[in-house]
């Protein structure tokens, strides 16, 4: 992994305003969505990108297509920092970076056939030519439909295979990295199975890198390479897949682990009594706890002695390796097995 | 065993539409005995909701309804609503998916929970307030006393989905229905109320019809599981027969569709093509359009929910006996594409 990551997130910030009601719409107050986070990516890998309800994850994958500014911090794609370079590049450059959405009812424009949505961006960037139809055809054949199917709309398909027109498309400008927000978290189970195959076959065949942005961590257990944990807009944990999902270090990443309930009923009666429930809900993003702003809901802190807790309290824990094989961003960092 | 105090038996439900009469549920039969857990599996539209809003009697008028439902002894299909509102709440609780839905915006919820209490018990106001501050100390909601002056807007989803568990055993119920509880929910807050719905079903003993899509959430807490497709229990056993020897192959194409946290799994074997509609079903099975053990019969005949093997496992399959032993991967194909499609 010595050569130049294909993107690369440097300290990213993204914070929303928070205006007031009335006439003035005075700005009281910032989300802090996104705060100070970095990772790379590489081609061909797939980057999981984990966390509960309005942790940052789909906001830092928005920031990484630069589709909204980021408030401080660089995204550096293929070299080229994508907050520096002119819309004319950026037009260029968006080729190449993609998104598939999660919902492929809201995504899909109801009143163009499968055809047009799919020819859709070839036609923005002037590459729909004589050969537009047969990629469009082809298209659909890569993503598992039936290209006699093109002429039809989106209402004619399942869900499932509707998202398969929402990757066809974003499949269609031969882009090198693939921004997946919850790309099947709205897909019954055995529906979504196929869906997660054809994300493996196509990064097999195309190379493709993927930002896997979900909530269900077994589903990212499966698919990624790499996994980061987002809590409150930071990232907590990032690790391999098995070092992080087998050996994590972090308190709220095996919290996390602990509260899914496995598809095996001998091993869930064992696990239900070891299962690290912890209190109270993600406290408000405009006004984040000082310090570790895990601490307020943290099984660890609750059995710190008062001087321990300090620290947690006064200091930010930095994302640095402390001895568990990878970086963790708590000050008691151990590992803890939980699976 | 004691009798059961929840008994379903060949339950049909049908909504009559423009298009035609949608079949919505075609025959649900279990039985359901004091302190027992009963998982509904199934996905979206196979019925498994509409079955417990026949139970509970709160389907539109529109809706026909056949086959019994009979609360110890009592039958509840076409009986007066005064009945009705007896058993209701009181006597078969029930929490729904959204608990927004369940709560009133501009009561607090203490109150709404003192509701409950007095509309099944001849109490005080003060009583049942005082009842509604205890339910709500044993659903772990901080400063009860406090809080059940706070309107529900005050709450976070996973607390307001405690408050709706807490009414529901504010009756001592027999039994709690409680339907998708937690899935627009975190994980952590899931955790959080699946706890709350062990502790409250702990506290009453009563049974519990908990239905989901999640066979995690089930695994780790049904006795048994009714497996549904298509408006039809496809099949019924024990909590351990239905994931370890599924006889049945849609169970098995579900369970080998899941990927697992614990990283056994290599590679998805999804179940290709989507379910029926149910408008107009074709004779025969359901699944056999996707399934992979399809044969003439299949069809021709919809098979019947026989016993196989195991003393109280059944399944709905021709070729359930085929299904001993066998993994979903050897039954599946590992394929990544829809069978619409199918052109590679």
């Amino acid at each position: 992994m010595s050569e130049q990551p294909l993107l690369s997130v440097q300290n990213l910030v993204k914070h929303y305003p928070v205006r007031s009601k009335g006439v003035l719409r005075r700005r009281n107050g910032d989300v802090h969505a996104v705060c100070d986070i970095s990772f790379d990516l590489h081609r061909g890998e797939t980057l999981g990108l984990v966390g509960e309800s309005g942790c940052g994850k789909s906001t830092t994958g928005r920031a990484v297509l630069n589709v909204q500014p980021a408030t401080a911090g660089k995204v550096v794609f293929d070299g080229e920092d994508l907050g520096a370079v002119g819309s004319a590049r950026m037009r260029k450059l968006r080729q190449r970076l993609q998104i598939v959405f999660q919902d492929p009812y809201a995504s899909l424009d109801p009143r163009m056939t499968v055809t047009d949505a799919i020819a859709e961006p070839l036609r923005i960037h002037g590459r729909y030519d004589d050969e537009g139809p047969g990629r469009v055809r082809e298209l659909l054949a890569t993503v598992g439909l039936n290209p006699e199917h093109g002429n039809r709309y989106p209402h004619e398909f399942s869900g499932g295979q509707r998202q398969r027109v929402g990757i066809a498309r974003s499949l269609a400008l031969r882009p090198d990295l693939l921004v997946l927000d919850e790309p099947v978290s709205a897909l019954d189970v055995s529906i979504q199975a196929g869906v997660v195959n054809l994300l493996e076959d196509l990064q097999q065949e195309l190379g493709l890198a993927y930002l896997f942005v979900a909530h269900d961590l077994s589903v990212v257990r499966h698919i990624a390479d790499r996994v980061a944990v987002m809590y409150l807009g930071q990232i907590v944990e990032i690790g391999n897949r098995d070092e992080l999902f087998d050996r994590p270090a972090h308190p709220y990443t095996q919290a996390l682990i602990s509260a899914i309930p496995l598809p095996d009923p001998r091993r869930e009666r064992i696990r239900a009594r070891e299962r690290i429930v912890i209190s109270g809900d993600v406290p408000n993003p405009v006004s984040p706890p000082s310090g570790c702003r895990f601490r307020t809901r943290c099984p660890k802190f609750a059995v710190l002695t008062e001087t321990e807790q300090r620290l947690c309290v006064e200091e930010t824990p930095a994302l640095t390796e402390r001895g568990q094989g990878h970086p963790a961003a708590c000050h008691y960092a151990e590992v803890l097995t939980v699976v | 065993m004691s009798d059961p105090v929840l008994e379903v038996e060949d339950l049909t439900v049908s909504f009559p539409t423009e298009d035609g009469v949608v079949r919505a549920v075609r025959g649900v039969s279990y039985q359901l005995r004091r302190g027992e857990v009963l998982g509904i599996v199934g996905e979206s539209g196979s019925g498994k909701s509409v079955t417990s809003m026949a139970v509970m009697g709160l389907l539109p008028a529109s809706a026909r309804v056949g086959g019994s439902v009979r609360y110890r002894g009592q039958e509840l299909i076409g009986a007066p609503d005064k009945e009705l509102q007896r058993i209701r709440g009181g006597r078969i609780a029930m929490v729904f998916q959204d608990p927004m839905t369940s709560l009133n915006p501009v009561y607090p919820v203490g109150d709404q929970i003192a509701e409950a209490v007095r509309a099944h018990n001849d109490v005080s106001v003060a009583a049942a307030r005082e009842r509604a501050v205890d339910l709500l100390a044993a659903m772990q909601i901080p400063r009860p006393r406090e809080r059940a002056r706070d309107f529900p807007h005050e709450f976070s989803g996973g607390m307001r989905q405690r408050v709706v568990i807490a009414t529901a055993m504010a009756n001592d119920p027999d039994v709690i229905i409680a339907d998708e509880p937690t899935t627009a929910l975190d994980v952590t807050v899931q955790a959080q109320v699946l706890q709350a719905l062990e502790t409250a079903r702990a506290a009453t003993d009563a049974a519990m019809v908990l239905i989901t899509h999640d066979l995690g959430v089930v695994a780790g807490s049904a006795d048994r599981v009714l497996v549904m497709y298509a408006g039809r229990p496809v099949e019924l056993g024990g909590v351990d027969d239905i994931y370890y020897t599924p006889r049945m192959p849609y169970t098995l194409g579900l369970i080998g569709s899941l990927p697992r946290l614990d990283g056994r799994s290599e590679r998805l074997v999804p179940i290709t093509g989507a379910p029926p509609s149910l408008l107009d079903l074709p004779p025969g099975c359901p699944f056999a359009p996707r399934c992979p053990m399809r044969a003439e019969i299949c069809d021709t005949d919809e098979p019947d929910l026989l016993a196989v093997g195991a003393t109280d496992h059944l399944a709905a399959c021709h070729f359930s006996a085929d299904l001993d032993g066998r993994r979903p991967e050897d039954v599946f194909a590992q394929t990544s594409l829809d069978s619409a499609g199918g052109a590679r």
